[in-house]
């Protein structure tokens, strides 16, 4: 590799690093801003025109706040807990591919970090790895309501990794690639993975739901019962750590989603306009965000329009329902592609 | 038994259907119902820039009367602190001294006159006891402030605007 092209994917890294952090930011702006609309108010406005400041005062004030950790808490856990959390939920982003290959003079940019061909397992990977931020931290605080927020995360998670890992084997038959560029490239035109893949579409997004905490199965941070669930004994930026992991693997799990079922950064009728390549390409990216951004918005729709699944429903869901479903959408998948296709 | 009013409704209990079991129908119609609020109008008022309309009987802040030539009309008779159930109000009562007929309206007259508004109910029983028609409650709601003395409000403030003089 030369060193054009290490500088290159540097740059690339600190991009998408960066554009992750500010969406995830804009996110929680989004989040209060959507909510109000559908309870009938107007939401933050204070904070710059419309408020789209808020943010960065909130972020201001989190970092101002008092750093607290507790004295029987474990010292090193209670910090490596947050940190992890948002290390894990950062590097996801690594092997989605943003767009196809940017030519700029003699050098042939491509839009994603890493083009590993098991890109869908190392997702799966980061993804698990994942719950162990809130375990440790809910563990290492050292409270009975933080403890039970991580041992609902962590058996959540492990619940819904399994029909998950399932309905993403339905598609990896379809597709016969684990590499997340190539899903991508044959998607192109309307042969969206979706319209093969419904049922597998919807058991990906219900496990994605449960993945990343979010309403209906944000049981492990739970504020009616929990108080603040796993991140109770958190403050200052430690507490802004995981509210901003949650944030960015929303937008990572939309991302993944996007790429495996929504055709990725293809847009349909593009090649009709005759558009120069490197324009074809940054429309992708923008079609691309734009299909991350409709999948963000229906994370925080189903927020505040559905209740919290109650814990024994959850795991009734998770192994009664969705895994059988899974293997079922395996098995008429693997029907359709030997009779039919 | 012969129902009171034909406002009961008989409920009956049956086996959620397939459908109804799925879960996911009742998903999309919830769904539906939050995107129809999504785009209706916010009810928000924004409080400082705006102000709603208070109601024709609303009962704010205290004002102490003057009569049409500008003179108070208060004469201390002490009713409306003997009336106000919260014992909010406090009094000192002067004679008028001769040359004060065109600030007071009787010879006694209100020296001192307190009310307290955080032991203040806004009942408007002092309105209701006063002889005179010398206090209103038809002010504003009584701003925040941050020490307790504070809320203890004199005639500088009780007390309506002379007449342009």
């Amino acid at each position: 590799m030369e060193l054009a092209d290490i500088i290159i994917k540097f740059i690339l890294i600190v991009i998408i690093f960066a554009i992750s952090l500010v969406i995830a930011m804009y996110s929680t702006y989004a989040e209060r801003k959507i909510a109000a609309f559908f309870q009938d108010r107007i939401g933050p406005n204070r904070a710059g025109p419309w408020g789209i400041l808020q943010p960065l005062a909130d972020g201001g004030k989190m970092f101002l706040k008092e750093e607290i950790i507790p004295t029987n808490a474990s010292g090193f856990l209670f910090i490596a807990g947050p940190s992890l959390a948002i290390l894990t939920a950062c590097i996801g982003s690594a092997v989605i591919p943003w767009g196809q290959k940017l030519t700029l003079g003699s050098h042939v940019i491509d839009l994603q970090v890493a083009d590993i061909n098991v890109g869908i397992l190392y997702i799966f990977g980061v993804v698990s790895l994942g719950v162990y931020g809130v375990m440790i931290g809910g563990w290492a605080s050292n409270n009975k309501y933080s403890l039970l927020g991580a041992i609902r995360a962590a058996s959540q998670n492990i619940s819904y990794e399994i029909s998950m890992g399932l309905s993403i084997i339905a598609l990896l038959m379809v597709t016969g690639t684990l590499s997340l560029r190539e899903i991508a490239q044959q998607q192109q035109g309307w042969h969206w993975n979706v319209i093969y893949q419904p049922l597998g579409f919807l058991i990906f997004i219900i496990c994605a739901f449960a993945e990343t905490n979010r309403t209906p199965f944000d049981l492990p941070e739970c504020e009616t019962e929990l108080v603040g669930g796993y991140h109770t004994e958190y403050s200052s930026m430690k507490l802004g750590f995981y509210l901003f992991a949650e944030y960015i693997n929303m937008f990572i799990s939309s991302a993944v989603m996007a790429t495996l079922y929504f055709g990725g950064y293809n847009m349909p009728f593009i090649h009709h306009f005759g558009f120069s390549e490197n324009l074809v390409t940054i429309l992708g990216v923008v079609f691309l965000f734009i299909k991350i951004f409709a999948f963000i918005f229906f994370f925080m729709w189903v927020r505040w329009t559905i209740p919290r699944f109650r814990y024994d429903q959850l795991m009734d869901l998770g192994w009664k329902i969705l895994i059988p479903l899974a293997i079922a959408n395996i098995v008429i998948t693997g029907i359709w592609i030997t009779f039919i296709k | 038994m012969e129902p009171l009013s034909n406002k009961r409704k008989l409920i009956e209990s049956k086996p959620l259907n397939f459908l109804e079991r799925a879960y996911l129908p009742a998903i999309l119609s919830g769904l539906a119902i939050t995107m129809r609020h999504f785009f209706r109008k916010p009810v928000t008022i924004s409080y400082p820039e705006e102000k709603r309309e208070f109601s024709e009987n609303f009962r704010g802040m205290h004002s102490l009367k003057r009569d049409e030539d500008g003179k108070e009309r208060c004469t201390a008779c002490g009713l409306c602190a003997l009336s106000c159930p919260a014992e909010a109000i406090t009094m000192i009562a002067a004679e008028r001294q001769p040359g004060e007929e065109n600030l007071y309206r009787e010879e006694k007259y209100a020296a001192v006159y307190e009310i307290n508004m955080l032991r203040c109910i806004f009942c408007g029983l002092c309105e209701e006891a006063c002889p005179k028609e010398a206090i209103y409650l038809d002010g504003d709601i009584v701003p925040a402030d941050y020490l307790r003395k504070d809320f203890i409000y004199g005639k500088d403030k009780l007390v309506e605007a002379p007449l342009n003089q």
